[in-house]
């Protein structure tokens, strides 16, 4: 596809709606949703002001802090479960206990432990969003192929060495799909830990403007989040795209056999 | 006499299948001395796998010896390279075709200037210098079976085991692969050890033909083959020698896939209370 039409099929339908709702508030302004116009006018001024320093960063920095401890414990955390049998049956059970927890009632809890202060939202974070990196990269590791393996051992391949070179490629295309599970909670989580205990950051706001009555901001706190998610998902197709080149040239070559 | 390169004793494997075994190789002595080509040749279940398995190290042995040089084996040896079958998963598909076949030097701590003679050499041998850059998944199979031949060759070993490396490539590249390997072998002066179901191949390939019986697997015979050093694909395979040769293995195979296996079931089923 050439790139015109790839733009194209990404904003299509974005633009279709948008004008189904402009067309819809042509008559009667309603109090609780603004007019695509004035959803622009709004969102420029509130998040292109102050508010994009004292809330918009601090969320953003949250996530992005949030994120990144979650990849990384739960690669790391992973490729030790699934490398070793004991380990994984030493921490099955506490694993499905923690994972049914849903995570926003530990923000109560947290608070509680940690305070209200940025440490508490990145735990609430961690703490939701690590499991579909952890498990897909358990899976991941153990789905190693067993020739691959073989073959790495006869070459005197260990170790360290073996997770370079061997565990973390092979599981990397499972570990990827954990990693696009997983953002989309820590957005979530994020959120919701601003909405309990927060004096600051998007999810905060949210609330304050709808407590307020300031409906048009709200509506435009939630534009903010809708479209973070969008360039997350951006990012990790980046990053994929990348780390991935040859796990979706093996699929193209074994779908053309 | 001196000490043979690799020397197999009473070589006995047994797998648990739930409360019972399932002998996979039942007594088996064999020496190998250094710079020979040998070819294993047996019916297909006989344990041939399981027995290069054994070989490389990467499964214990349930009774018996296996000495690689005079020290016994008892996980993957240094001085050994193995090429399987499935050529498509022993590469690394995240590699290129010179990655893969460096990696196992670079894990070896071999310094980056000899690192690139060896591979450079290697990738020559397997007449695949053009290509250094694809990902072995860009090439037909025969050519990754090419690669991984180059990667053994490139680390040096005093033993290459191949386990039915040209089991899934095609006639033609089969030939060509069967002369690199005689080729090969002429130059390193590696002991080559060549397991196969293929009775041709292993008569036109090997010096000496170890044939396997059926489950539970013994030495069923051990046939030199007298046919001159320089070989080649036309005149060899056509010669009265080789068709001697053929026969009596064919032979040999077929008495071990008709004869019953004597005292034992092939799947021996014991309860262990």
């Amino acid at each position: 596809m050439s790139i015109l039409k790839r733009i194209a099929y990404f904003v299509g339908l974005p633009l279709l709606l948008i004008i189904m709702w402009w067309a819809l508030t042509l008559g009667e302004p309603n109090f609780y949703v603004p007019t695509p116009a004035q959803l622009i006018t709004t969102f420029w001024e509130v998040w292109a002001g102050e508010r994009f320093a004292t809330d918009f960063l601090p969320s953003i920095i949250r996530l992005f802090i949030g994120l990144i401890a979650t990849i990384t414990l739960g690669i790391v955390l992973g490729i030790l479960i699934g490398s070793f049998r004991w380990l994984r049956s030493l921490t099955e059970p506490l694993l499905e206990f923690f994972r049914a927890i849903p995570p926003p009632v530990l923000v109560p809890l947290f608070i509680l432990l940690i305070g209200i202060n940025d440490q508490m939202m990145i735990f609430v974070i961690i703490s939701g969003s690590i499991w579909p990196v952890l498990l897909n990269t358990v899976e991941g590791v153990r789905a190693v192929d067993e020739v691959l393996s073989d073959t790495s051992r006869t070459y005197g391949i260990h170790g360290f060495s073996r997770v370079r070179h061997l565990v973390l490629p092979a599981a990397s295309p499972q570990i990827m799909t954990g990693v696009r599970q997983s953002l989309s909670i820590g957005l979530i989580l994020m959120v919701i830990s601003e909405m309990f205990g927060a004096s600051s950051g998007i999810g905060y706001t949210i609330v304050l403007f709808q407590r307020g009555f300031a409906i048009p901001e709200m509506w435009s706190g939630i534009a903010v989040l809708g479209l973070i998610g969008i360039a997350l998902s951006l990012i990790s197709k980046a990053i994929e795209a990348r780390v991935l080149r040859w796990y979706h040239g093996v699929k193209e070559v074994q779908r053309d056999s | 006499m001196s000490t043979p390169m690799l020397s197999i004793k009473n070589l006995k494997k047994t797998y648990q299948v739930g409360d019972g075994e399932i002998e996979a190789v039942h007594n088996i002595t064999l020496d190998i001395a250094e710079g020979e080509l040998i070819c294993i040749v047996g019916p297909s279940g006989a344990g041939k796998t399981t027995l290069l398995k054994c070989i490389a190290g990467l499964l214990a042995p349930t009774a018996g010896s296996i000495e690689l040089a005079g020290a016994p084996v008892t996980g993957p040896p240094k001085a050994m390279a193995v090429v399987f079958q499935e050529y498509s998963r022993s590469l690394f598909p995240w590699m290129t075709v010179r990655a893969n076949v460096e990696l196992p030097l670079k894990n070896a701590g071999v310094s980056k200037a000899e690192r690139d003679t060896l591979v450079d050499d290697a990738l020559e041998a397997v007449e695949l210098e053009h290509m250094p850059q694809s990902y072995p998944w860009q090439l037909s199979g025969g050519m990754q079976q090419r690669v991984a031949i180059a990667r053994a060759v490139a680390y040096r070993p005093k033993v290459l085991l191949m386990d039915e490396p040209f089991a899934a490539v095609d006639a033609q590249t089969r030939a060509d692969l069967e002369d690199l390997v005689r080729d090969i072998w002429h130059k390193l002066g590696v002991t080559i050890l060549f397991i196969t179901h293929d009775i041709d191949e292993s008569v036109y390939l090997a010096q000496r033909v170890i044939m396997l019986s059926n489950s539970p697997t013994v030495v069923q015979d051990d046939l030199t083959i007298d046919l001159p050093d320089q070989r080649d694909q036309l005149t060899t395979r056509s010669s009265k020698r080789f068709v001697e040769l053929r026969t009596h293995v064919y032979e040999q195979i077929q008495i071990a896939k008709a004869s019953k296996p004597t005292g034992v079931t092939a799947i021996q089923k014991t309860s262990k209370r």
